[in-house]
């Protein structure tokens, strides 16, 4: 039982390789075939709303969870047969940093290691380190649970990769911590990759998935769409323009451009009125216009850059209008010949 | 198994921080111990009763004071008219009334026979067999001296060859509830502990998310279970030594039998228990419900084992249930033993019940406590 099974990745194999994973929970799919690689080294983020299947994704890969369909193979151990050896090479931290709370930091990270395998020497020293790198060594006699939220998931992490695993899983480590913490994390875990340990977080704050080397977009339990930040967001072609009018009417100028064909999202920011805009050629051009003839003058326009939360918006608002569609599709289609069967939709 | 210690010490630092649970686990052994074992009490004595003396003869005072002199009836009044009963009855004041028609003394005097009535509050069964059958033999026996002594007048010789019986009470003499009561406990606590603490210590790890970060490392189902389990099958012996060693000490229950094979036969016991505890903590959600679980398991225990209740008077489909309980077989044991000094072989259908009932809840709640989730 205490035999360490390694890693067993061939050189330029993928540490994650999942193929058409699906889940159903009773009749609700909560992950649809989803396939997605992730190369060793790297920082993989899974974007998505609360509720899009992120976790049910990283417990499937974690081994605690069967896919109903689809297979995947984890630092090289197939997900469904062979779960636990790929639990001795993952770290994983929940969104709940899952730390017993009535015993104190060095406690906690004493047991983790030895739950982990770590013994004697070794042990003691990887502890020490842990406490050292994580900047702990004040804390470390300190109970868990009177730790502010940065700190527990300090520790959370901490106690995570205490192993030193080739391959770590982050659920929603950063929910409801705040930015100045978030900021602090984000550089641990680029200190971790930096290690060799391929990180694989999931996330619903898109200044973080700036910060990861790919990404994948899940929605509704399917994946919209993965890539690097770069790629996903240039892959759109949204064109983002911010412009000021007279303050007096610039709920008038946004009613206006909403009604140009080819614009997507018109948000205000302060003064500044934002505007995504896809498959137009000339953005500028086309908002002039407009505004011109309803007599409404621009003080300022500049073109900037999307960013992955305009490409992600995009493609959700893509996704529900595809889905509404489809829905009214149906509705019509099942209640043209019995007329009693509209009701039971 | 460094795997395994590290969860059960990691137990124990936690159990070391919840100093109420840790206070309770010792306390409670011992307070139920002196509550139970003072409190229980089937030998019913001191009875308030009513006297209704029509008679005021010597005939009948001698009656009421060998009545007192029985200890089970305690003169509380004496009244002069059956209303007085009827009240006292009622509100509870009284529970016995003793009432002596007028004639008594004369006709006792005549040789002939005299009726006195005795009226019982029947709501507690257990009361009305015991007033009446002391009253009906101390009436009985009077009866005898009293025959006797009218053919010793007539200058007969009273014959002394009718049937008597002598009752030799074994292994508690003195019929002390006490010593009855507490090798009883001991079996109601390694329940209550057993299944209450094991099945919300696991669903507490459920509750707070660490149990999810355990099933994602590398421990193993085996591993987890036993090594939360050591640290309660600790405590669970040093409990039943703490009732042992004080009812030892307070009540004076002896300890006639084989400790060590008591110890030994215990660990079946306190398995089935920890089982049960686990298959609970499959089913519950949050501590509450386990806990809630447990009590209601708790008592059935209680009613049904023979702990409180002669097992021989339990309808036949009560004494099927009862069997299915581990606590019933174990009652057994541990009185047999401490009690009896029961040998091995005295108790070795008990133990097999035991090891049947333990193997079906191992096999239930290994089916149901999966590493898996959902």
């Amino acid at each position: 039982m205490s035999s360490h099974d390694a890693p067993r990745l061939e050189p330029g194999q993928p540490v994650i390789e999942a193929d058409h994973l699906s889940r159903k929970f009773g009749k609700l799919w909560a992950v649809r075939d989803v396939s997605m690689r992730v190369q060793r080294g790297s920082i993989y983020g899974v974007l998505g709303p609360n509720g899009a299947g992120k976790s049910t994704t990283i417990r499937m890969l974690c081994g605690i969870l069967d896919p109903t369909s689809g297979k995947g193979r984890v630092v090289g151990y197939d997900i469904a047969s062979e779960s636990e050896k790929i639990k001795q090479n993952i770290g994983y931290m929940t969104q709940r940093f899952s730390l017993y709370e009535d015993m104190t930091v060095e406690e906690n990270l004493k047991f983790y290691a030895s739950v982990y395998g770590l013994s004697g020497r070794a042990k003691d020293q990887r502890i020490a380190e842990t406490i050292e790198n994580a900047g702990l060594l004040d804390r470390k006699k300190q109970l868990a649970g009177t730790l502010s939220g940065g700190w527990k998931q300090r520790v959370a992490l901490a106690s995570s990769t205490i192993h030193r695993p080739p391959l770590l899983f982050l659920d929603e480590p950063t929910a409801g911590v705040d930015p100045v913490s978030r900021r602090d994390f984000w550089d641990q875990i680029h200190r971790i990759a930096g290690e060799g340990t391929t990180v694989l977080v999931t996330t619903h704050y898109m200044d973080e998935a700036e910060r990861c080397h790919e990404l994948a977009f899940i929605f509704r339990g399917e994946l919209l769409a993965s890539g690097t930040p770069r790629e996903i967001v240039d892959r759109r072609a949204l064109s983002i323009s911010l412009l000021e009018v007279e303050a007096s009417k610039t709920h008038q100028a946004a009613d206006l451009i909403k009604t140009i064909a080819g614009v997507e999202e018109v948000n205000h920011f302060g003064l500044v009125t934002r505007i995504a805009s896809r498959n137009l050629d000339n953005p500028e051009q086309a908002i002039r216009s407009t505004l011109q003839g309803a007599g409404i003058e621009l003080t300022t326009f500049t073109a900037s850059k999307p960013n992955v939360e305009d490409a992600f918006v995009s493609m959700v608002r893509e996704d529900v209008a595809f889905a509404a569609a489809k829905r009214e599709q149906d509705r019509q289609a099942s209640s043209r010949p019995p007329a009693s069967q509209a009701s039971a939709s | 198994m460094r795997r395994l210690l590290a969860i059960a010490w990691k137990e124990l630092i936690q159990l070391r921080r919840d100093r109420m649970t840790f206070g309770m686990m010792v306390g409670i052994p011992l307070m139920q111990l002196l509550l139970f074992g003072f409190a229980i009490n089937s030998d019913v004595r001191h009875m308030p009763t009513l006297v209704y003396d029509q008679d005021h003869s010597a005939e009948s005072r001698d009656l009421v004071t060998r009545m007192v002199n029985t200890g089970f009836y305690d003169v509380t009044g004496y009244v002069q008219n059956y209303e007085s009963i009827t009240h006292s009855l009622r509100a509870g004041a009284a529970k016995i009334a003793i009432i002596i028609p007028p004639d008594m003394g004369k006709s006792l005097r005549e040789g002939k026979g005299a009726r006195a009535q005795l009226v019982v509050d029947g709501s507690d069964p257990q009361t009305v067999a015991s007033a009446t059958n002391t009253a009906i033999s101390l009436a009985g026996a009077r009866s005898i001296e009293l025959t006797a002594a009218r053919m010793q007048l007539l200058g007969m010789r009273p014959t002394s060859d009718s049937i008597s019986i002598e009752p030799t009470t074994w292994y508690n003499p003195e019929l002390k509830t006490a010593i009855f009561v507490v090798p009883g406990i001991v079996g109601v606590i390694l329940t209550m502990t057993m299944i209450m603490f094991t099945s919300m210590a696991i669903v507490r790890e459920r509750e707070r998310g660490t149990l999810e970060q355990l099933i994602v490392s590398p421990v193993g189902r085996f591993e987890l279970v036993i090594g939360k389990i050591l640290p309660y099958i600790a405590i669970g012996y040093v409990q039943m030594s703490i009732i042992l060693f004080a009812g030892r000490l307070v009540f004076h229950v002896p300890l006639r039998g084989n400790m060590v094979m008591l110890y030994a036969l215990a660990s079946v016991f306190i398995a089935a228990c920890l089982a049960l505890g686990l298959f609970f903590s499959t089913i519950a959600k949050t501590q509450q419900q386990a806990m809630q679980m447990s009590f209601f398991f708790l008592l059935p225990n209680i009613l049904l084992s023979g702990f409180m209740f002669p097992f021989e008077g339990m309808p036949r489909f009560a004494q099927r249930l009862s069997e299915v309980l581990p606590l019933t077989h174990f009652l057994r044991i541990v009185r047999g033993i401490t009690l009896k000094g029961a040998t091995f072989a005295d108790v070795r259908s008990e133990l097999m019940s035991l090891a049947i009932i333990l193997s079906v809840l191992v096999v239930l709640s290994s089916l149901r406590f999966s590493k898996k989730l959902g």
